[in-house]
Formats: structure tokens, C-alpha cells, sequence
């Protein structure tokens, strides 16, 4: 299969030139997948848009978005004796109350990095004498797999293995984002790769109900074009959509056995989004079926109460109220060396992204 | 929150495994998600595990469609 | 030898690091300029600048695919030193062994320090042993020290570059860094990719010698790409902008990049060279680096202009600028 054309400069100009024409007002679009917020970055496709098209970025990084809270909890997991931390690269220098997984890696606690949550099972089936407790951080695209990584355990009945389950869902957390009064967005970027989960249904309120508009996009740079293209067209047509751009990877009805393994292991919960605070529904915790693969259960924990850093914006740039170098910490207090909130640390996370492709804090 | 990668299948394996191949690199994944995937599929893959089928017809329609571009002109039907 | 695995004693001065030092270190070496009595080698320099530089090696796992720590010591080494324009001629090697390391492997790594050496044409002339208690350290870290001398005339200096120069950069991106991880608990995964690592003085003469202009080398190791042009941007205080479509990367460590959500600009190489040279140098720069040892992929890479200062861009496929920040830390591979 090609696909060298997602990539070919020549469909990308194209596509920058009619987007150019098609954009006859401001109009204000929002990606909410951080790998959106990285591939605008690395293709320097902010600095190509017409003036009147603001890009702005939403709560995409999942990582960003999780709370202080459930970062101290990890954290106090690594602390418990025989038990080993597993988790995605993603999670290791994000900042908690007090400290981070890479600390606690480096003052001997035992945290693993792992691609996948079968390498987590089959370091659990290598260390028979400790306890592997698996961060679990991740939208739709992520979560199906945690879950068919718990079933995996269940049917070979592993006994060392739980999941610490931090995962959250994007629709829900889509609706909040509208609601929001400081929010003034007329179109979404939808996120390819969820989608590819859950399809075209749970987005149809943002047209029906808010008038928005809508489209699930690729990551290549054509395809992040195309799908900017999508947008500002039904802007310019007075429509409110919701649009596949990214049809070779999203079928309308995304994926059901994936949403199926998840509806057998996880149950809807409350979570907290980090500076946007708690939005109902939109967290997964482990049913009582599984209860034994849910870390929460095998290790009990008591971490302190979390604390939050005074002065970190990082709640309102995540709701694209606040551009990263309107942060009053941003480039200052807070760097990619010595970040302060996740949006800087997250490789993800918007202000690392501006600072490390754009400005490099010469704003 | 979604670095997934187009990958071809190469061959199936016990316990739902395929082994998968990106740009030249192969890697073991799971199937779990997509049980009905055959070998010359191509598949996205996240994590360790294939979740969507890569659709080619889709694929090249997009492109087709992309490269029709220069003529397109918002009203122009109208 | 009588144990099959390093002790304690044998870093201790007595009899049992005595034999590891003739029956091991310097039977492996078998180098004539290494003694094995005395404490100091005396060397013959011929006339000039001596070029001079250390670095160690912690490198976990030992063994790679295509190489290991030893291969590395040595290479890592003879490049610093070359970097300077210099021919490198003697390595001093320190090493800190860990109480429970198998002799076999030991000795393995210093056949590998030994056809490096060679290759290198280089001397290893004096070195050291000690022994830490088994836990205290990655099974061998390795010190290398090596000096050779600058031809006359020659000044090289990341902080020589001006507007208008050229970057070369000797071969494909990223083999090392990606080989290594292929290896590496929890992420797994087949590659045919092998290290790169290679001995680059020969390189380095040839396009001194066909360039005689060049303003500095660099080798983009720990930090990849990325790390390098940055250092040679802020110190000459200009700016540097990559054509990305000229880098040579090959597809597998494309492939594995996309797969761990790594920045090839951000993963180390152990056997390329940069060169920064006037523009009307880089032809025959390039040719002469094409035809040198390990040098057959080298390509024009990119142009040093004027500002911003001290940054480095890519130019993308289609025309946009973004820039090419340092590696922060150390690269993790992401889901995200």
C-alpha cells in the first residue's frame, strides 16, 4: 500500500493555497490529540495558515490531563515494597505534588518503561515474587488494549498483575469544552486514531446540538491539511458537520470489538481533568469482575493530599484559553528543563511543543 | 494521544499474535482487537496491538481527491 | 586464569590482578607499545599540536547488535581526538570492573578494543583495572584517552562557522541509538540494523586533505544530530537550517522511530561526522567523504546563515520551518 501521497509536498500546497482561499473570516479551530498538537508543531503548519485562521490546542495529551492526584498515586505505588512500576514512556517525568516516576527511578524504586501492556504481563510472568502494577494513562485509542491486556491475565489467571486505571474519554470531555464560556471554538480537529475506535456517533452532538463543526483527521501532514481544508469549507458554507477526513483509517462505526473488550472489563467513572477539574463520565474504573486486576485493590495506597503549583497556567492553556507563551511562567520559571506543569514536560503537551518547534522561549 | 503506525501483517501466530512489519522493522502484536486480520493486511498498530484496518481503496480515493484540489472552488457549483 | 568470573582480589595489586593484567589485559591487547611492568608508557610524538580527549563508557547492555562497549571505547575516542583534525595515535584505556563479571566476556570486549585498534591504527600503550563490588557498577565501564597531533596549519573550531557554509554530514542517521533499543527489555522488536560504530580518522584526513579550508567536525553522538548543530550554531553564533529531505536515514530506523515516537534528530550515532566547510570546499568534500571509509551515504545537509543566532531549523518537505530544538533528558519512547 502507498501512502507516500499523506506525505507529498506537492498535495500539501495545494492544500495550504485553497485552504488560504476557502477562509474568508476568523474562525477558531481546536485539535484535542496531542499527537495533533506534535504533528502541527513538526510540520510548521502553524506558520503556513491564513492570518484569520486561529489553531488552537485543546485537552489532547492524556497525559497532560491527568491529575496531580492520580500522578502522586502512581507514584506511591513504586514505593510500595516488591512491587514494580510498569508504564508508557509518556508518564515518567511528568511532575505530581512532589515528585515524578523518573525521581523515584532514580532513588532506586523499581519503574519500568514498557512499549506495551503485554511486555508489563510478561514482566509480571518473569518476576513471579513481586507485584507489577501498570499505570494505565490513555484515551479511547489506549484503553481498549489495557483492557484486553487485563482479559489476557484473567484467562492465563496471572497473579502479580493489576492496573492502575487513569484513563479518561473524549466525548464527554468534548461536551464540557463547549460549555465552557471562556472557550470560543467554531470547529474541532476530531482525533484520528480515537475515533478509529469509537466512530462518528458519540460526535454528532457537535453539530446537532452546538452547531459546530467537525472533522476526524489523519496525522500525516496532508492529512492534517485536508481535514483543516474540511473545516474551514463548511465554515465558509454556513454548515455544521461532523466529517471522516481520515476515512482509510476510521470506519463510521469505529471499531466494536474494541469497544466491547472495554465495556467487559471497565465501568464509567468521574475524573478529574487536570486544570479543567472533575468531568462526570468521562473516567473508566475496573469492574468488580476484574477487581483483581485493579491495582487500587491488590495494593492499597495512602499517598498526601496532592498540591497544586502556584502560578501554573497549565489548566488554562489546556482549554486553549491561555496561548503557552501567555503563561506567565512560560520560559521563565518553566522549561523543558525544569518544566513546572505537564504542558511543558509531556512531549505532548502544547507548550513544549511551541517551545521546542517554534520559538524556543524568544517570545 | 495516538501515535499508531500503518504495518503489514507477515505471518499469524498462537494465542492471536501476528508478526507485523513497519518500514522494514517487524514486531510481534496483538490481534485481539482485530481477530479477523490475515496475513498482506495492513493494519494500524498502537502500543503492541493492531486496532483498525488500513483501508487501501480509501486511501487512494483520498489522494485522487486531494490532487483534484487546484480546480476546487468553494461555490463554484453553485 | 583460574576463575572464571572477576574478584575482588583481582583489583586489589596482588598476585590474582597481576595475572589478569599479563594473562588477560595484555595478552589480549597484544599491543607491543603496552607494557605490562611499567607504569607510565614513553612514546615517541612526532612534531606538532597534540589533540587530546577522554570520555567513558557506561553503556548498558555490554553486547549489541554489531558491536559492544569495547568496539565504542575505542571508536568514541579515536573521533573526539580526529574531530580536532588530528591523526590519533595513542589510547590509554581505564577500566572499572564489577565483582561477578565472567572473564569470557571480559575478554570478549577486548577483542573488540583490539580489532578497533587496529583499524584505528591506533596504539593502546598503558591502562588500569579496578574492581567494585558486584551491584556498584553495569558489569564494565571503560576510560579511554587518546592523543594524536594536529597537521600544521591546521585550526579547526565549532566556533570558526560563518554564513554561507556548508554542513556535510558523513552517512545515514541514527543506526546506533536504534539498534541499541531494538535490544532493550519491554520494547523489543527485529531489525537487520546494526551500531555504526566505526573509527573515522581516515574520513576526517581525507577531507582535511581535499578541504583544507573546513572550519570544524563534529560527531553527532549522545544527543544525536540535533545536539551537534546546536553546540556548533551558539558557538560561532550563527544559525544552521537542515534540509530535512537530504538527511540520509534509513528506512528501518524511520520505521522504528515512527513505531517508538522517537526524533531521529535526537538519537545518537557512534560512526558519522559532521564537517562544516566554505561553500566553494563542498563538492570536494563530499567526494572526498564519499570515498572514505564509512563514508559512502555522506550528503550535503545543510547551510549556516545568519540568524536568528545560535538556532537550528529544519526545512520540511514542503517548505516550512520549524526548528530543531536539543534533546532534553533522555529520549523515552512515547505511546502518545
Amino acid at each position: 500500500m502507498d501512502l507516500t501521497g499523506f506525505r507529498d509536498p506537492a498535495l500539501a500546497t495545494g492544500l495550504i493555497d485553497t485552504i488560504a482561499a476557502t477562509v474568508d473570516r476568523p474562525i477558531s479551530i481546536m485539535e484535542v490529540c496531542g499527537t495533533h498538537t506534535v504533528a502541527v508543531a513538526k510540520h510548521g503548519l502553524r506558520g503556513v495558515m491564513p492570518e484569520r485562521l486561529r489553531l488552537l490546542s485543546g485537552p489532547g495529551c492524556p497525559v497532560c490531563v491527568t491529575s496531580n492526584a492520580d500522578i502522586d498515586l502512581a507514584i506511591e505505588f513504586a514505593r510500595q515494597p516488591g512491587v514494580i512500576v510498569a508504564t508508557f514512556g509518556d508518564m515518567m517525568k511528568v511532575p505530581g505534588s512532589r515528585s515524578s516516576l523518573a525521581r523515584e527511578k532514580a532513588d532506586g524504586r523499581d519503574v519500568r518503561i514498557v512499549y506495551s501492556p503485554l511486555d508489563a504481563l510478561a514482566l509480571a510472568g518473569r518476576e513471579p515474587d513481586r507485584h507489577v502494577v501498570f499505570i494505565g494513562v490513555g484515551f479511547e485509542t489506549t484503553i481498549p488494549l489495557i483492557a484486553a491486556a487485563i482479559e489476557r491475565a484473567a484467562a492465563a489467571d496471572i497473579a502479580n498483575f493489576s492496573v492502575f486505571s487513569a484513563h479518561k474519554t473524549v466525548p464527554k470531555a468534548l461536551r464540557a469544552l463547549v460549555d465552557d464560556p471562556d472557550v470560543a471554538v467554531d470547529g474541532f480537529i476530531l482525533p484520528g486514531h480515537v475515533s478509529a475506535i469509537i466512530g462518528i456517533e458519540p460526535y454528532r452532538f457537535l453539530a446537532e446540538e452546538y452547531g459546530v463543526a467537525s472533522v476526524i483527521t489523519g496525522f500525516e501532514p496532508v492529512d492534517v491539511l485536508q481535514g483543516i481544508w474540511m473545516l474551514a469549507a463548511q465554515l465558509a458554507e454556513g454548515r455544521a458537520d461532523v466529517e471522516i477526513a481520515y476515512t482509510r483509517g476510521v470506519p463510521a462505526q469505529g471499531n466494536p470489538i474494541a469497544i466491547a473488550h472495554i465495556e467487559r472489563v471497565f465501568e464509567p467513572s468521574d475524573a478529574e481533568w487536570r486544570g479543567i477539574g472533575v468531568i462526570p463520565g468521562t473516567g473508566l474504573s475496573i469492574r468488580s469482575s476484574h477487581e483483581r486486576f485493579d491495582a487500587m485493590v491488590r495494593v492499597p495506597v495512602e499517598p498526601e493530599p496532592p498540591r497544586e503549583t502556584p502560578g501554573c497556567q497549565c489548566g488554562e492553556v489546556l482549554r486553549g484559553v491561555t496561548l503557552p507563551f501567555e503563561c506567565r511562567l512560560y520560559a521563565k520559571a518553566c522549561t523543558p528543563e525544569h518544566p513546572v506543569g505537564p504542558c511543558m514536560v509531556s512531549s505532548e503537551g502544547s507548550c513544549a511543543a511551541y517551545y521546542r518547534y517554534t520559538d524556543h522561549g524568544k517570545s | 494521544m495516538c501515535l499508531a503506525i500503518p504495518a503489514q501483517v507477515r505471518s499469524l501466530g498462537a494465542n492471536n499474535m501476528a508478526e507485523v512489519e513497519i518500514m522494514g522493522v517487524t514486531r510481534h502484536v496483538s490481534l485481539d482487537l482485530i481477530p479477523g486480520a490475515a496475513v498482506g493486511d495492513h493494519v494500524l498498530v498502537h502500543a503492541g496491538f493492531a486496532i483498525q484496518v488500513v483501508d487501501e481503496e480509501f486511501a487512494n480515493e483520498t489522494i485522487e481527491l486531494l490532487k483534484q484540489l487546484d480546480i476546487y472552488q468553494i461555490g463554484e457549483a453553485e | 586464569m583460574d576463575s572464571d568470573t572477576i574478584l575482588l582480589a583481582h583489583g586489589s595489586g596482588g598476585s590474582l590482578m597481576r595475572r589478569l593484567i599479563d594473562e588477560v589485559f595484555v595478552a589480549d591487547f597484544a599491543d607491543s607499545a603496552l607494557s605490562a611492568t611499567d607504569d607510565a608508557a614513553t612514546l615517541e610524538m612526532p612534531a606538532g599540536q597534540l589533540a587530546f580527549s577522554t570520555d567513558t563508557y557506561v553503556v548498558s547492555p555490554l553486547f549489541f547488535p554489531g558491536g559492544d562497549i569495547g568496539r565504542l571505547a575505542v571508536c568514541g575516542t579515536v573521533n573526539d581526538v580526529a574531530t580536532a583534525g588530528a591523526r590519533p595515535l595513542y589510547l590509554s584505556v581505564g577500566f572499572i570492573l564489577e565483582e561477578g563479571l565472567s572473564v569470557a566476556d571480559l575478554r570478549r570486549v577486548l577483542a573488540s578494543m583490539r580489532n578497533a585498534a587496529l583499524e584505528a591504527e591506533v596504539h593502546i600503550v598503558t591502562g588500569d583495572t579496578k574492581v567494585v563490588e558486584r551491584g556498584h557498577g553495569d558489569g564494565i565501564y571503560i576510560n579511554t584517552t587518546g592523543i594524536g597531533v594536529v597537521p600544521a596549519g591546521v585550526s579547526l573550531s565549532v566556533a570558526r562557522c560563518v554564513p554561507g557554509d556548508i554542513v556535510l554530514l558523513s552517512g545515514t542517521l541514527g543506526d546506533h541509538g536504534i539498534a541499541v533499543v531494538s535490544i532493550r527489555e519491554g520494547l523489543e522488536f527485529s531489525t537487520d540494523l546494526t551500531t555504526d560504530a566505526a573509527p573515522l580518522g581516515r574520513l576526517v584526513a581525507s577531507v582535511l586533505d581535499a578541504a583544507p579550508g573546513v572550519r570544524c567536525f563534529r560527531d553527532p553522538t549522545r544527543g544525536g544530530l540535533a545536539s551537534a548543530l546546536n553546540e556548533i550554531a551558539g558557538a560561532s553564533g550563527v544559525s544552521i537550517t537542515v534540509e530535512e529531505t537530504s538527511v540520509p536515514v534509513h528506512q528501518q530506523v524511520m520505521g522504528a522511530c515512527e513505531m517508538l515516537g522517537y526524533d531521529v534528530y535526537h538519537v545518537a550515532n557512534e560512526g558519522k561526522m559532521l564537517a562544516v566547510v566554505p561553500p566553494e570546499q563542498a563538492d570536494a568534500a563530499l567526494a572526498a567523504m564519499r570515498s572514505a571509509p564509512y563514508g559512502e551515504n555522506a550528503a550535503i545537509i545543510g547551510v549556516v546563515g545568519e540568524s536568528p543566532a545560535g538556532t537550528v531549523h529544519v526545512r520540511t518537505a514542503f517548505g516550512a520551518t520549524r526548528i530543531m530544538d536539543m534533546l532534553v533528558g533522555e529520549q523515552l519512547p512515547r505511546i502518545c
